[in-house]
């Protein structure tokens, strides 16, 4: 299976949109936020903003605090210095101390294990925070909810008797009826099995967007990230390290960090003269994004994806290295190939075309859209 | 695979099987065997009731004695659950939810009155604050010549809360902690503020902790012999005893029929209670809400946590120390403590927890392991013992005895069994829990290794579940060492224990020799309750 670029994934959603007001509107705006916990940095220097509609994904390995800025934003954590805008209200500053309590902000929040009440059923749970309108009010809301999350025939029932799919549509409803200015979503699908995970993956983008809410979701899960995404915001040691939309992010990712987190990166140095002398051959610098004039007679590293690149069995001396690996993914293989020249990248191959290890192999660069690059380290 | 072969398989197999059913059948048999001579104290109730002239029986019942001890009682009952739900409730708060400081050594003063037995409690009590005790003595110079009596309504209410509100203490606490605090940051984003956040959210979720908690302590006032007794409280124990010691047998026994259901009535609700927190109302996870910072009101907090252990520990053991420190310089007088009381309270205590051992696990087995109703009613009808207050056991033993075994009347044999009938709840307990844990295919791995059923069970199961059986042992036999009312009636005449010695120095009046048993008692709880404490853990 040919990887698809994410920018034509997301086309593929039939989504009903509702209309947003002002599309260009910033409903959140984080400036320098930092957070320490004594001497730890957890946060630094974190700035973001959010557009009125968006959905934003913060993503990043473990404890590289995303799920802290989102407690922040929520105001279950205050911030030691920055300042968090909502909907055009400082809700907390460091400089002066300001702090609204989370229940003083229009933010609703879904958390990872959902955190249904038990002790009501779906119907109340949804009701929960609609305390402001009356008993009829509440009961058209409940219901309009309920159609919207799809689970009409569940009301009455308790939260220990739905699936894992129902109980996160639940927990949506649940923070979406007061209508909140801005939704955060904590690993939204990590309590979900894989075949579920995709599923709801969809249906989730498709109620924030009939919603027409603006959300901020939080995973360590790329896929997850690049698919449900308007905007992917990647973290990592506290800041931001970069922020695009996904096929942006993907396709040209600034750092090696945020390289090697998308995708099962391989960089193959090159050194550039009028062309690029690389392990697998020599080639045209067009095939770069950016230019390279800068870098005459130095040393590069280009990114290449498993789905860049073809290995062919050969024999000594045409080859370029040999197999010293196989990954079954079931649709595909990706094989690990280490070059002559010491570099080692991942070929990605349909599932029928079989190598063993030790097979030596031509690699071929065979794709059809530039190549990212960073100076070599 | 030749004909004679498969035969000699299929018969082995058919063996095997036969075995296989034979066993929990004779299990059975025996187990239930124990179950009805568990039931004799309760038949013997309904017996003597049954045998009364109708007349007789409904004078009794309607009797102004059996009315106000039935008001008597409500109302004790009543006021200990209700003042324990007063203290034990935001005891447990402040100690799990809040930024008190020092929450460690609050949690465990609090816990910690659970190891005075409440007689003892009512005896300090007695001791500070009865007529010519410490408060009066220390008031007289200043010319107060009377303060309010201790004895009666209040003062029982007093004791019996102060050292019963650790079990609603306990229960709070533990359904607190395994409370999953994103419930209430769910609540908050919600928003609805701390306080609402706790009305709607927690409260409705911890309440079957409280109910549980309120219901052992409403069990435990209701049966409570001694407290009453030294408070000179008339409620159902104290005169149950009362018309024992007057030979009016007919009385008694009307009256222990009465406190069977109001026992038996606790215990159905408990039951519900139970059955309801098994259900949908469970929200466990390991966050905690943030903390809830107190500010202005710390001091208060830590002046009542204070106040609480003063009463309950610091008053009592005072009181022991300050009898312990006088009896040193009083000479001897009357009744002699000894080495013969404690060797009687451990030599009995010892028999108990042997007893109840082989008694339990062949209940706790069946429990565990059998299938359907019928074979987990011996662990049903083994909890007779936690319902039957020990007054009424130790009257009806003494009645079966002369009635049906006469030549066991006085005999140590039917003091040992009444600690079993109402100790064994607490062997069968740890044993089951222990069992429950033992995964069955063990058994299976070992049959397909070639052991019988038999040895497979003594190789297995017995090395696995040996550390709950030992638990419930040391339990058996530190609550037996301070139970009261089975053995004030049913030892022999001038076998004198521990706690025999206590009470018969409470009537002398000579409150100094009672110090050194009275601590070594405060200190067999506390080794219990660690027992407890553990296996909980």
């Amino acid at each position: 299976m040919a990887k698809q670029k994410p920018s034509q994934r997301i086309s593929e959603f039939e989504t009903i949109e509702t209309a947003v007001d002002d599309p260009e509107e910033t409903v959140l705006s984080i400036d320098g936020v930092s957070k320490e916990y004594g001497r730890e940095k957890a946060v630094e220097k974190l700035s973001l903003s959010v557009k009125d509609g968006e959905l934003l994904t913060l993503l990043g390995p473990s404890g590289c605090g995303k799920t802290t800025t989102l407690r922040m934003i929520a105001g279950l954590e205050a911030p030691s210095a920055g300042s968090i805008t909502i909907a055009g209200e400082t809700v907390a500053d460091g400089e002066n101390g300001a702090f609204n309590k989370p229940e003083e902000r229009d933010v609703g929040i879904v958390f990872q294990d959902y955190a249904l009440f038990p002790h009501l059923n779906v119907a109340e749970n949804i009701a929960f925070g609609l305390d402001e309108l009356d008993d009829d009010e509440t009961d058209a809301r409940v219901a309009e909810l309920l159609e919207l999350v799809d689970l009409q025939a569940h009301d009455e029932k308790m939260p220990s008797q739905l699936s894992g799919g129902q109980q996160q549509r639940v927990a949506l409803a649940r923070s979406l009826a007061p209508e909140p200015d801005l939704l955060l979503l904590d690993e939204p699908f990590s309590n979900l099995d894989v075949r579920l995970r995709v599923e709801m993956r969809e249906e989730v983008r498709r109620i924030l967007k009939r919603a027409g809410v603006t959300a901020i979701s939080v995973t360590h899960d790329q896929e997850e990230a690049l698919s449900i995404s308007d905007r992917v915001a990647i973290m990592n040691d506290g800041a931001i390290a970069q922020v695009g939309n996904p096929g942006e992010v993907f396709e040209n990712p600034e750092s090696r960090f945020v390289a090697s987190f998308l995708g099962q990166a391989s960089f193959l140095s090159a050194r550039v003269t009028n062309r690029l002398e690389t392990g697998l051959g020599s080639f045209d610098p067009e095939l770069l994004n950016g230019p390279i004039e800068a870098y005459d007679g130095a040393m590069i590293d280009v990114l290449v994806r498993p789905d860049d690149l073809q290995a062919m069995p050969s024999t000594e001396p045409k080859a370029d290295g040999y197999v010293v690996h196989r990954q079954y993914n079931g649709p595909n293989f990706i094989y690990r190939v280490e070059l002559h020249s010491g570099d080692v990248v991942h070929c990605m191959h349909n599932h029928v075309e079989t190598f063993e290890a030790g097979q030596p192999v031509e690699v071929d660069l065979a794709a059809d859209h530039e190549l990212a690059w960073y100076p070599a380290e | 695979m030749g004909a004679r072969d498969r035969l000699d398989r299929l018969r082995e197999r058919a063996n095997i099987a036969n075995r296989d059913a034979d066993e929990p059948t004779a299990l059975a048999a025996v187990v239930l065997a124990i179950s009805l001579l568990l039931l004799s104290p309760i038949a013997w109730v309904l017996l003597e009731a049954s045998e009364m002239p109708t007349g007789r029986l409904v004078e009794l019942v309607l009797s102004e004695t059996t009315t106000t001890v039935t008001v008597n009682t409500l109302l004790l009952v009543a006021a200990v659950t209700v003042l324990s739900i007063l203290i034990g409730v935001p005891l447990a708060l402040l100690t799990v939810q809040t930024d008190l400081p020092f929450k460690r050594f609050w949690t465990v003063t609090a816990a910690l009155p659970l190891v005075v037995p409440s007689y003892i409690g009512a005896f300090a009590f007695v001791s500070a604050f009865g007529p010519r005790g410490e408060l009066a003595d220390l008031l007289a110079p200043l010319g107060i010549q009377s303060i309010p009596t201790i004895y009666g309504l209040h003062g029982t209410i007093l004791v019996l809360t102060l050292f019963t509100y650790p079990y609603v203490f306990l229960t709070t606490r533990a359904s607190l902690i395994s409370f999953d605090g994103t419930v209430v940051e769910a609540a908050r984003s919600l928003n609805a503020s701390r306080w609402d956040a706790f009305k709607r959210v927690t409260l409705p979720q911890i309440l079957p902790g409280i109910a549980a908690g309120a219901l052992l302590v409403a069990l435990y006032a209701l049966s409570d012999f001694g407290t009453p007794a030294i408070m000179r409280y008339d409620v159902f124990t104290r005169m149950i005893f009362v018309e024992e010691q007057a030979r009016n047998l007919d009385a008694a026994a009307v009256l222990s029929l009465l406190l069977l259901v109001l026992a038996m009535a606790i215990l159905a609700v408990e039951s519900r209670v139970g059955a309801g927190r098994d259900g949908a109302y469970v929200s466990s996870g390991d966050r905690r809400p943030g903390e809830i910072q107190l500010g202005y009101w710390k001091l208060p907090a830590m002046g009542f946590c204070a106040l609480i252990a003063t009463l309950c520990l610091a008053l009592p053991i005072g009181i022991l120390g300050l009898w312990l420190v006088r009896s040193a310089d009083a000479t001897q007088a009357g009744f002699v403590f000894g080495a013969q009381h404690v060797i009687n309270s451990v030599t009995l205590a010892a028999a108990a927890a042997g007893l109840c051992v082989v008694v339990a696990l062949p209940i706790a087995y069946l429990s565990a392991r059998g299938d359907g109703t019928l074979s987990s009613l011996p662990e049903r009808v083994s909890y007779v013992g936690y319902a039957v207050p020990g007054v009424v056991i130790g009257l009806s033993l003494i009645y079966l005895a002369l009635r049906f075994v006469p030549f066991l009347y006085q005999s140590l044999f039917v003091l040992v069994f009444a600690y079993v009938v109402r100790f064994l709840p607490q062997a069968v307990g740890t044993t089951e829990s222990s069992v429950l844990q033992v995964d069955p295919s063990y058994i299976e791995a070992a049959r397909s290794l070639g052991y019988g059923p038999i040895t497979a069970f003594r190789k297995v199961v017995l090395p696995l579940v040996a550390p709950g059986i030992a638990a419930g042992a040391a339990l058996v036999f530190l609550t037996t060492m301070k139970e009261l009312p089975a053995t004030l009636l049913l030892r022999p005449v001038g076998f004198e224990t521990i706690v025999t010695y206590i009470w018969l120095v409470r009537g002398a009046a000579y409150q100094g020799q009672a110090a050194i048993p009275a601590l070594i008692l405060v200190g067999v709880s506390g080794l219990s309750m660690l027992i407890i404490l553990r296996q909980e853990s």
